[in-house]
Formats: structure tokens, C-alpha cells, sequence
């Protein structure tokens, strides 16, 4: 045998060993899919042939191939209003190009467009603003949590106020929070808009308790062991604080943290549906009001997209617990 | 010798329970001079950690109080280091910072960068760590973890060493490896010590004296055994010796003779240590 039939002999050899390798990865990951992919298909089998007996005043109940095309129309309308604004731009450019270019020290105007907002966008609000609602949430939780988990009398104190406060609807909040932020937000240009305020502020109150509960319960179970060290070496309380009581309790404050997110996500709907403040459950209730034949299907989409997004946030969360957990052996679902 | 380095004076303490407030200790007087080794021994429950803890200033003596070098002490603090029987490292933190914490608390004002550093690496040689000053406590043995309690200790520099039961809860051939560990380090730097032990073998080999408790409730000290055997002391020759096992034989009379009845007692009330308040009132009766 001639080194040339031998080397290429191997070299078959080597391209074999890569294709099993690849056909064994490809079915581990079929193994690992085919389970959800099961689950979707027979959900969405049921759910076709359930809406098909499902007649309402608006039509039939949507199924998964109406939500299916409502979803392309909605992406297209978001494109066409892009491009709408996309001309609007270019059109006043070039107006102020040849304003400028006929006087150059001519005052030119630059207006935004003010085009319908699109499904996209109001997702977009809808997430910032829970965004802003968790973060002032997550500001007041953590350092309230770590006093009442610190100190029994602390906890004693506040303790009933966080009881009577945490089963309170959001949309008994909603009222209040309205009015107040009318009341004490007056400006003449104003920063943020009333109605995103009102929004996050009722988020921030319903999704307060979960991480303070959480972060109460994970400070006071720190290793009594860990205590004594702290007297021992006389830590100060920042120290004391930084390096142990945080430490111990984070793996509770993020379950607390996810509690919060997915609350907050609930009652951000809520809030939009019920002030008709923009993002997507204002979204639902306009296609509700419209009561045309796509609506309902569009309330679907709008439904689907709420489930997706929470799972997403959750997921983010769970990421980031990860990436700060000091214990990365733990298991984290 | 000046037996008034450390003095435990009259100590008494109860615990509030349900009905009866318990009365764990009552009189205890102890005398300890500078350099000393002192080995507590006593049947489970019967207050060897609680004397420790008021020692240390963790727990507040109901009656009598803690004198060291001439001045009361009455809360915890870096001159009286503990080494918990379960390490109480903290596991967010490798091997090295957890003695670094320890260091910066101590010296903050008096060393600098460097120096806390070439001494944090210094005390974790002493017991031969400085192998894994990057690990965290999960990824090593139960022995070092021991190991890196007992440097971070050491490394505080304390007036007096304060240990629970050590290697209580490590095997035989570690638990030797790290006595020996100990003896060399005392002997060289001649801390003061007070161990909390149920091993009357470590007792004997490590011990200046070993201090034997009679049983709860009320538990007080009921005699004091110097050993009066030389130093550096080895484990096999001493296997040997008459003295040696003289002393043995009379910690072990104390404990199974003196100490029996009650020790039967005491024996089926010891899981109470971990018991809440209400079992503990039987205890007292
Ligand atoms: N914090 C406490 N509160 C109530 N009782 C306690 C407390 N600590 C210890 N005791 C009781 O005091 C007795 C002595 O305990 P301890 O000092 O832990 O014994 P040991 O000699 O085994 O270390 C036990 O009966 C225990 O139940
Ligand atoms: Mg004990």
C-alpha cells in the first residue's frame, strides 16, 4: 500500500468520525426537542379545532392559523408606518437643506413624526416601563428587606403594613396613583409622560412585596455560624452587610426578583388596559373597542407575544442570577 | 507560674425557656496563664460550648464575667478568636480572602497592602494552605477547611485561642494530622488556648492542663489535671508511656466513673442541644 491510499484512506476515516459526530449531536438535540416541540404541536392541534366551534358576535375564535396571518399584518403595518416616517424624515431634510442652502443662517425647524403608534412600539413602552417600575420596586425592596430581615424589631414594625399592602390589586392602586401623579407631577416640560408614570408607580407597588418578602426571609436565615465570625471580628455594618448578610441571602432576592418581574408584567397589562395608557394593553383594549373582524385574532397575537415576553424577561432574570451567583454549582430553574 | 492572664470568674449563666429559666452553668472559676494550653472535657451538654461562647463574648454570663490581661471583657472581639467546629468560613469567598478578611479587620491601620498580603500567605503556610489560596471552601476537604479556620485565627493575632471542637467532625488520620499541625504552630508561637474536646487522647497529648466538667444542669468544673509531660510530645512514644497513660486512665475515670449516673443522663438528653426551649425544661427538672 503507497502512503498516498494510505493517507487518504485516513483522511475518509476522519471525515466519517465527523459526521457521526455530528449525526450524535444532532440527535441529542432532536431527544432534547422532541418533548416541547410534542407538547406545541398537539396544544395547537387542540386549540384549532376547539376555535373552529367557538362562534362569537366578532367571528369565529381565532385559531393558530389566523394568528398566524393577523402576526404578518401587524409586522407589515409596522413596516409601512416606518417607511411613512422614513419619507417624513427625508422630506423635511431636504426642506431645510434648501432653506439653509438658500440663507444659511435661516431657523429650520426638525419636527418628530407623529405617526400612529405601531404593535411594536407599543411592546416597546410596555417594556420600558415595567422596566422603570421594577427598578424603582427593586431600589425601595432590597434595603427595606435587609433591615427587616436584620432586625426583629424592624421586621415587627413593618410587618403588618407589608401584610395589609401585599394582596391589594392593581387596579385598586391604579385610581390613586393616577391622581396623585397628576396632582404633584407638573411641569412645563415635562420629562417622562403622566400616563408612563402612572403605570410604572402601579407596577412598582405590586411588584414590591415578592423581594421584600424574599429578601427578608434570605436574610434572616443566615448561618448563625457567619454571625458570630461578623461579632468576632467586629465588621462594621457596610461590611458586615457587603460581605455576608448579601452574599447569604442572594440566592433568595432573586427568587423574590423573578416573583417581582412577573407580577409587574401582569399588572403592567392590567394597568394599560384599564387607564388606556399606551403599550400593549391599551393595544388589547383598542382592538377590543374596534370590534372588527380581526380583532379578536390580534388579541391573540397581543396574548401569545405578553406569554413570550415574560418568559424572555424570566429567562434574563435567571441569567443574570447566574452571572452573580457565587455558587455556581447551584441549580437554577 | 502567673495563672492571671486569662481568669473566668464565677461564671454563671441560665437560658429563658418556656417555664423555668435553665441554668446551664453555675460557678465556674478558671485561672489560665499566658501560653497555656487548656483542653476542656466534659459529657455532651453539659455547657463546654457555653463557657467558650462566654469566653469569647458571644453569649452575656448571667452572674460572674471573663478577666483578661487585668480588664473585663465582656463582648466579642479579634483578641479572643474562634474556631467554629464547622469552619464558619464563608463559602462566597476563596481560601485567601476569607483570612484577608480577618487580616484587614485586625490590622487596617497598621499594615499595609503588601504586608497584609505577604501576611495573610504567611499564615495560610503555617498550615500548610498556601497551596490552595484560590479555592473556595466547597472545593476543599473538610480538613482544610479546619486548616483555613484555624489560619484565619491565627492570623488575627489573638490574645487567646478559642476552639470548639476542632476536628470533631474529621476522621482519625486527618484529626492526627492536624493536632500534630497544632502542637508544632503553639509551640512555636506559644498562643494561649482553650479547646473544647470529647477526645480524651487529644486532650492528654495537646493539653497543659485539662479542665473536666462535671454534668448539666448547673454544670460546674469539677477537677483539673496538669500534664506535666515534655515538649514537643509524639504521638507513638507517648503510646508507651507509663505518665503518659496514667493520665489517660484518670480523665476517663472522671468521665465513665465520676461522671457516670448522671452521664446516662445526660447521654439520652444531648440531642436537647439542638432542641428548642420547650425540651429543655425536663432538662432542668
Ligand atoms: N442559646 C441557648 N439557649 C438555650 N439553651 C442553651 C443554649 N445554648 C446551650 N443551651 C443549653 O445549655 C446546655 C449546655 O450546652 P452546650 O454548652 O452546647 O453543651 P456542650 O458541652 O455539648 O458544648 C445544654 O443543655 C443546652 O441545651
Ligand atoms: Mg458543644
Amino acid at each position: 500500500m503507497s502512503t498516498a491510499t494510505f493517507t487518504s484512506k485516513i483522511e475518509r476515516l476522519q471525515s466519517l468520525i465527523t459526521v457521526a459526530n455530528l449525526l450524535s449531536t444532532l440527535s441529542k438535540t432532536f431527544k432534547s426537542a422532541a418533548l416541547p416541540v410534542t407538547g406545541i404541536v398537539v396544544f395547537l392541534l387542540l386549540w384549532q379545532a376547539t376555535a373552529t366551534n367557538i362562534v362569537t358576535s366578532l367571528g369565529q375564535f381565532p385559531g393558530p392559523v389566523d394568528v398566524w396571518t393577523q402576526s404578518k399584518g401587524l409586522i407589515q403595518e409596522h413596516q409601512a408606518e416606518r417607511e411613512k416616517a422614513d419619507k417624513f424624515y427625508a422630506r423635511q431634510e431636504a426642506r431645510n437643506a434648501k432653506k439653509l442652502a438658500k440663507n444659511a443662517d435661516a431657523v429650520i425647524k426638525t419636527r418628530p413624526y407623529t405617526g400612529k403608534a405601531t404593535y411594536f412600539d407599543q411592546i416597546f413602552t410596555s417594556l420600558y416601563t415595567v422596566a422603570f417600575g421594577f427598578f424603582i420596586a427593586t431600589l425601595v425592596a432590597i434595603p427595606l428587606g435587609i433591615a427587616c430581615g436584620l432586625s426583629e424589631r424592624v421586621y415587627r414594625a413593618i410587618n403588618p403594613i407589608i401584610q395589609t399592602f401585599k394582596p391589594v390589586s392593581p387596579l385598586a392602586w391604579l385610581p390613586l396613583v393616577t391622581m396623585v401623579v397628576s396632582a404633584l407631577y407638573v411641569s412645563e416640560d415635562p420629562f417622562f409622560e403622566k400616563a408612563f408614570l402612572t403605570s410604572a408607580f402601579t407596577v412598582a407597588l405590586c411588584c414590591l412585596w415578592p423581594t421584600v418578602i424574599n429578601t427578608i426571609v434570605g436574610v434572616a436565615s443566615i448561618d448563625r455560624d457567619l454571625i458570630d465570625v461578623s461579632r468576632v471580628l467586629r465588621l462594621s455594618w457596610p461590611v458586615y452587610i457587603k460581605t455576608i448578610v448579601i452574599p447569604s441571602a442572594i440566592p433568595l432576592i432573586f427568587t423574590g426578583l423573578r416573583l417581582s418581574l412577573a407580577t409587574g408584567w401582569m399588572v403592567l397589562i392590567a394597568a394599560e388596559m384599564l387607564a388606556q395608557n399606551p403599550g400593549l394593553g391599551k393595544f388589547i383594549w383598542d382592538e377590543f373597542q374596534n370590534g372588527s373582524s380581526s380583532s379578536l385574532g390580534r388579541i391573540m397575537v397581543a396574548v401569545i407575544t405578553i406569554g413570550i415576553i415574560g418568559f424572555i424577561l424570566d429567562r434574563l432574570m435567571l441569567a443574570l442570577q447566574k452571572r452573580v451567583s457565587w455558587d455556581k454549582q447551584a441549580i437554577f430553574r | 507560674m502567673q495563672r492571671n492572664y486569662l481568669k473566668v470568674s464565677q461564671v454563671g449563666i441560665e437560658f429563658p425557656t418556656d417555664g423555668e429559666p435553665f441554668r446551664a452553668l453555675q460557678n465556674v472559676n478558671l485561672s489560665i496563664a499566658k501560653g497555656e494550653f487548656i483542653s476542656l472535657i466534659g459529657h455532651s451538654g453539659c455547657g463546654k460550648s457555653t463557657v467558650l461562647n462566654i469566653i469569647a463574648g458571644l453569649y452575656q454570663a448571667s452572674e460572674g464575667g471573663i478577666i483578661l490581661e487585668g480588664r473585663e471583657v465582656d463582648e466579642p472581639g479579634p483578641d479572643r478568636a474562634v474556631v467554629f467546629q464547622n469552619h464558619a468560613l464563608l463559602p462566597w469567598l476563596s481560601v485567601y480572602q476569607n483570612v484577608e478578611l480577618a487580616v484587614k479587620c485586625v490590622f487596617k491601620h497598621s499594615k499595609t497592602k503588601a504586608e497584609i498580603r505577604e501576611w495573610v500567605e504567611h499564615n495560610l503556610s503555617l498550615v500548610h494552605m498556601d497551596h490552595a489560596l484560590h479555592k473556595r471552601p466547597g472545593e476543599i476537604s473538610g480538613g482544610m477547611k479546619q486548616r483555613v479556620g484555624i489560619a484565619r485565627c491565627l492570623a488575627m493575632q489573638p490574645k487567646v485561642l478559642l476552639m470548639d471542637e476542632p476536628f470533631g467532625a474529621l476522621d482519625a488520620l486527618t484529626r492526627a494530622h492536624l493536632q500534630d499541625s497544632l502542637m508544632d504552630i503553639q509551640n512555636e508561637l506559644g498562643n494561649t488556648v482553650v479547646m473544647i474536646t470529647h477526645d480524651v487522647d487529644e486532650a492528654v497529648l495537646l493539653s497543659d492542663r485539662i479542665v473536666m466538667m462535671t454534668n448539666g444542669p448547673a454544670a460546674s468544673i469539677g477537677e483539673i489535671l496538669d500534664i506535666d509531660l515534655p515538649r514537643p510530645r509524639d504521638r507513638l512514644a507517648l503510646a508507651e508511656d507509663v505518665q503518659y497513660n496514667a493520665y489517660r486512665q484518670q480523665v476517663l475515670r472522671f468521665l465513665y466513673e465520676k461522671q457516670k449516673n448522671s452521664a446516662k443522663k445526660s447521654a439520652s438528653i444531648a440531642p436537647a442541644e439542638l432542641l428548642p426551649s420547650s425540651s429543655k425544661k425536663s432538662v432542668a427538672a
